[in-house]
Parts: C-alpha cells; sequence; structure tokens
C-alpha cells in the first residue's frame, strides 16, 4: 500500500511537464474550446494530429493514454450508436426494413468520436498526466485568487483538497488494517448476496469515520499550533513564475484555435 | 514577576468536559517555574493531567484559573491579541503524538514550510529555513518525499522540523514517541537532546517512558492533577515506592542498583542509565572486565 500513487501524474521532464501549472490550466480551457470549434473533415483531423502533437511532445507512453481512453468507450460506442442510427441526412448508405443510415450519421459518429478522443487526451495530457496533484492544487489557487475579492474560499477550497490529497493514503492504509482486523474476527467480504456484501462494510466504515474524525481533531490542534489562521496574510515557499515559454504556448493554442475558425469556412465535404 | 523563568505557572487549575456534561478537574493549583534552556521531562500516568498541561502553554486550551507567563508575559490576560497569541505559538513549538495527524502537506518540505508560511515570512527566507530545518533533524534527502512513504520516527523527524522552522524558544513534545517503533523512537530522542544541548532550546518532553525521562535534567512528577515531585532524575528515581504510589516504575537499571544495594552489596553512586549502571556494576567486580 506504501506505493499508491495520487492521480495519474507521470513523471518527466518534457516541455509540457515544465509548463507552469496555471498556464497548463488555461491551455486546457483553450484546448476544450478548440475540439468545439472543429466542424469540417479538415479542421476535425488537424484537431486529431495536434492531439497527437501533444502526446508525442509530453513523452508520455501510447500504452498509458489508451488506457485513460478505456473508461470512456462505452460513451464512445454509445455515441457512434445514436448518431449512426438516429440521424437523418440527404445521402442515404444503407436501408434495411426501419434502419436508415446516412453518410452524415456516419461522419457525425467519427467526428463525435474524434472530438471526445482528443477533449479526454488533451485534458489528461496537459494537466493529471504532467502535473502533480499539487501542483494542480497551486494552481487553482493561485489562478483564482482574485476571486478572493467577492468572498470565494479559494484558500479553503486549496487547503481542503491539500489536506485531501495528503490522507487518502493513510485512510486507504487505515481501511487495510480495519479490513484484516473484521476478516481475522470472521467477517467475509467476498460471498452472498449484493445486500449481504454492503451489510458487510458497515463494521468497515463505522471505525473509518471515527478515526477519520478523530484525525481532524487533531490535525485541526496541530494547525493551530503552527500559527494557521486562514488565507490572510498567509505567504509561501513556493511562488509560481510564468516565463517566456508559457506565453509562447498560450499564442500558439490561441492561434491554433483561430486558425480551426479559418478552416471550417473551407467548403469542403460535410460540415457538422 | 520573577524574569528568571521562562515560562512560570501560579496556581493553575484546569478542567474539562466529560461527554456527559460533568466537568473533571485536571490540574489542581501547578506551581512551575521553568528556566530558558532547561530540559524538563513531565512523567505521570493517563489522565494525569500531562496533555493538558502543555496545551495550556500555548493557549490551545484556556485554564479555569490562575496564570501562566511565557517569557515574562501573561498569556491568561483577556486583553491577548491574535497576534501575541500566534507569537505565543511561535515561541512554543508543539509536537504531538501521532505523526500522521500533524502533517499537512503532501511534500516533505511543503509541510516544514508550512508554518513559517503562515507567520508571513518572505518566500526566500522560508526557503532557507525549511532547508536549514531539515537538515538539522537529517532528512534533507527526503525533502522531495510524500510523507506517508516515510517511517513514522522519520515522520515525527519532519514534524519537528516543521516547528524548528518556526524558530521556537521552547519545545513541547506531547508523548511524542508513544506510536513509534524503538528504532523510530531513539531518532526522535536523540533529536530532542540535541535539539536542547546544541541549539539551547527549553524542551520540555511529556511521556511516560523512564529511559525517556532520565534524559532530561529534571524531572516533574504529576499526579492526580498536583505536582507530585519535582527534581533530578537521581533524585527522582532514588524514591521507587513513592513512584509506585503514583503508577510509575523506576527504571530498570535503577531498579536492578537499588535491589542489589537492599541484598547489601555496596554500591556508590546514583544510577539511571544502563551505561551509569554498567559502570557501577564493573566497579563493584573490582574491574575485572575493563574491555
Amino acid at each position: 500500500m506504501k506505493n499508491i500513487s495520487l492521480g495519474q501524474f507521470y513523471p518527466g521532464s518534457s516541455i509540457i511537464h515544465r509548463l507552469d501549472p496555471r498556464m497548463k490550466l488555461i491551455l486546457a480551457l483553450v484546448y476544450i474550446v478548440c475540439s468545439f470549434l472543429a466542424r469540417n473533415v479538415i479542421s476535425f483531423g488537424v484537431l486529431l494530429l495536434s492531439s497527437f502533437v501533444l502526446i508525442i511532445l509530453s513523452n508520455i507512453p501510447m500504452s498509458l493514454i489508451l488506457r485513460s481512453v478505456r473508461p470512456i468507450l462505452f460513451i464512445l460506442a454509445f455515441t457512434v450508436i445514436i448518431n449512426i442510427f438516429w440521424t437523418s441526412g440527404e445521402t442515404l448508405l444503407f436501408e434495411w426494413k426501419f434502419i436508415h443510415i446516412y453518410l452524415e450519421g456516419v461522419m457525425n459518429a467519427v467526428f463525435m468520436v474524434v472530438r471526445i478522443f482528443v477533449l479526454i487526451v488533451g485534458t489528461s495530457l496537459l494537466l493529471t498526466y504532467t502535473t502533480t496533484p499539487i501542483a494542480l492544487t497551486d494552481a487553482i489557487e493561485q489562478l483564482f485568487a482574485p476571486l478572493k475579492k467577492i468572498k470565494v474560499p479559494v484558500h479553503e477550497f486549496a487547503m481542503m483538497m491539500t489536506i485531501a490529497l495528503r490522507f487518502i493514503p493513510t485512510l486507504i492504509d487505515e481501511t487495510d488494517k480495519i479490513m484484516s482486523a473484521q476478516k481475522a474476527r470472521g467477517a467475509d467480504f467476498t460471498n452472498g448476496s449484493l445486500v449481504k456484501r454492503a451489510k458487510a462494510l458497515i463494521p468497515i466504515l463505522i471505525p473509518l469515520f471515527v478515526s477519520a474524525f478523530r484525525r481532524a481533531d487533531e490535525l485541526a490542534t496541530a494547525m493551530e499550533c503552527r500559527c494557521y489562521h486562514g488565507g490572510e496574510g498567509r505567504t509561501r515557499m513556493n511562488i509560481l513564475h510564468y516565463s517566456v515559454k508559457d506565453f509562447i504556448w498560450l499564442f500558439l493554442v490561441v492561434a491554433f484555435a483561430a486558425g480551426l475558425v479559418v478552416i471550417n469556412n473551407i467548403g469542403i465535404g460535410y460540415t457538422m | 514577576m520573577d524574569n528568571n523563568y521562562f515560562i512560570k505557572t501560579e496556581s493553575l487549575c484546569a478542567s474539562y468536559k466529560e461527554d456527559d456534561g460533568r466537568s473533571v478537574e485536571v490540574l489542581k493549583n501547578i506551581n512551575i517555574g521553568i528556566k530558558k534552556g532547561e530540559y524538563v521531562a513531565v512523567l505521570g500516568h493517563n489522565g494525569s493531567g500531562k496533555s493538558t498541561f502543555a496545551k495550556l502553554l500555548n493557549m490551545i486550551l484556556t485554564p479555569d484559573s490562575g496564570r501562566i507567563f511565557i517569557d515574562g508575559t501573561d498569556i491568561t490576560r483577556e486583553d491577548m491579541t491574535e497576534k501575541e497569541i500566534y507569537d505565543i505559538r511561535r515561541k512554543i513549538g508543539m509536537v504531538f503524538q501521532n505523526p500522521d495527524n500533524q502533517l499537512v502537506a503532501t511534500i516533505v518540505e511543503e509541510d516544514v514550510a508550512f508554518g513559517p508560511e503562515n507567520l508571513g515570512i518572505p518566500s526566500d527566507e522560508i526557503r532557507r529555513r525549511v532547508d536549514e530545518a531539515l537538515a538539522t533533524v537529517g532528512m534533507t534527502e527526503y525533502a522531495g518525499h510524500e510523507p506517508h512513504r516515510l517511517s513514522g520516527g522519520q515522520k515525527q523527524r519532519v514534524a519537528i522540523a516543521g516547528i524548528i522552522a518556526m524558530m521556537p524558544e521552547c519545545m513541547v513534545f506531547d508523548e511524542s514517541t508513544a506510536m513509534l517503533d524503538p528504532v523510530g523512537r531513539k531518532e526522535v530522542m536523540d533529536t530532542i537532546d540535541m535539539l536542547n544541548r546544541e541549539r539551547g532550546i527549553t524542551v520540555i518532553n511529556i511521556t511516560h517512558h523512564m529511559n525517556e525521562a532520565v534524559r532530561a535534567d529534571r524531572v516533574i512528577v504529576l499526579n492526580d492533577g498536583k505536582v507530585y515531585m519535582d527534581g533530578t532524575p537521581e533524585e527522582i528515581f532514588n524514591e521507587p515506592y513513592k513512584l509506585e504510589l503514583a503508577g510509575l516504575e523506576v527504571p530498570q537499571c535503577t531498579a536492578l542498583i537499588q535491589e542489589l544495594r537492599r541484598k547489601g552489596v555496596a554500591l556508590d553512586g546514583e544510577c539511571t542509565t544502563p551505561e551509569k549502571c554498567a559502570a557501577l556494576l564493573i566497579k563493584a567486580l573490582g574491574g575485572r572486565n575493563n574491555g
């Protein structure tokens, strides 16, 4: 259990790893917009190409990328079926009894698959794979700091995230111990009906909750002893600094978005 | 006010509320003075009020009556400002029992930086302090590690570094070794000794391990909310029967020497550590074993 790693962070020192986490958040946002800007064959092609460029730049093995796509395979399949069978258009490709498949439907299905793939790959590459959870938390705190002026508890939210990240491994360890202890007392978590198995979890959850509250109490005391009094007047050891390359990336991605809009106007083939 | 004392309590009384609303008196009329740079062990069995005493010193708890002076400041006055409270908490660092429940950040050096960050110290100064604190406890090579991958003793040393980075004048260890294995306990005790001897930090070690208490310059035994004994480790452990009445036992080596003496073996001097015990026995055996 000591080797549990948080999130999907893949250690490395690629160009993308070294970007400022705040900029990566912004870039991810722009990239999501990009995936919705594409409308025709060429722009979707360019979009797909761009995500492969990102994969190469980030130095992350293809197998890992495919693993992150696996959980959404069902959604992809569902999208394909809906689009193929329920889109009506002008060019009929196939007809059998009540089933009508149009060219437009097939195109829509392909476009949607590309869009979802790019969404997942883009955000996970820019964020979860190349940024540590703690850097991401810092980025959120510093990027949204202006919201403090309108009383949004940005610091508190970031602190909660940090503590959650800190205690997830501790609580997993604890769950393991409690489970072993209950097994030693004859608890059975693997057999029986769903209801029975769910009931067997109660003797695990209750001690876990009690201990989590006790931990929270002790942690709060320890934090008070270390002069914690909220975000006010608090400084940071690591201050994030934007560098020139961050802005070059921003320029490139925004230019890419503009490029997509221009390509959309080339009247080639089917437009979504 | 006697300025020789760094910590001074005057007829200090404290109580806590049980779950059923009944109030239990845990400290009754405590008068203790602790000098700057002193190494004090506070002994007592469970419920003797030793943890409550610690938490009163940095205002996590407030007393029912009596006064506490820290460095000449009365911290029980009504008009303590928030800034003064944080200053007291900076001066008196506290390390608790469970190493897991006092580390806040997901990276060792970030956690050490937590205290100085709260004090609003500029970032380059925090960086300097964090590096220094980690070097002091010998955890520099783990600066980038995640706390949950460290051993208990290492976690506790990180917690100590987190306090050192705040530049305290006094450190209170509230049973900080109770959950550690023997290796971890030794690591932490050696660190505590070093902080007192080399850095001149006033140390208050609250414990129920006798062999930890003997490392101190002075031992205070609390029993039933009162100061029961107060003296050097030698003085305290010379009265095994009095200690037993407080639910405590003398260290095994001290007990051995006392038992031998009662049986008529001539042994001079006091003994609180295994090393001193061995030296005494060698002397009694005529120095035959010099190796």
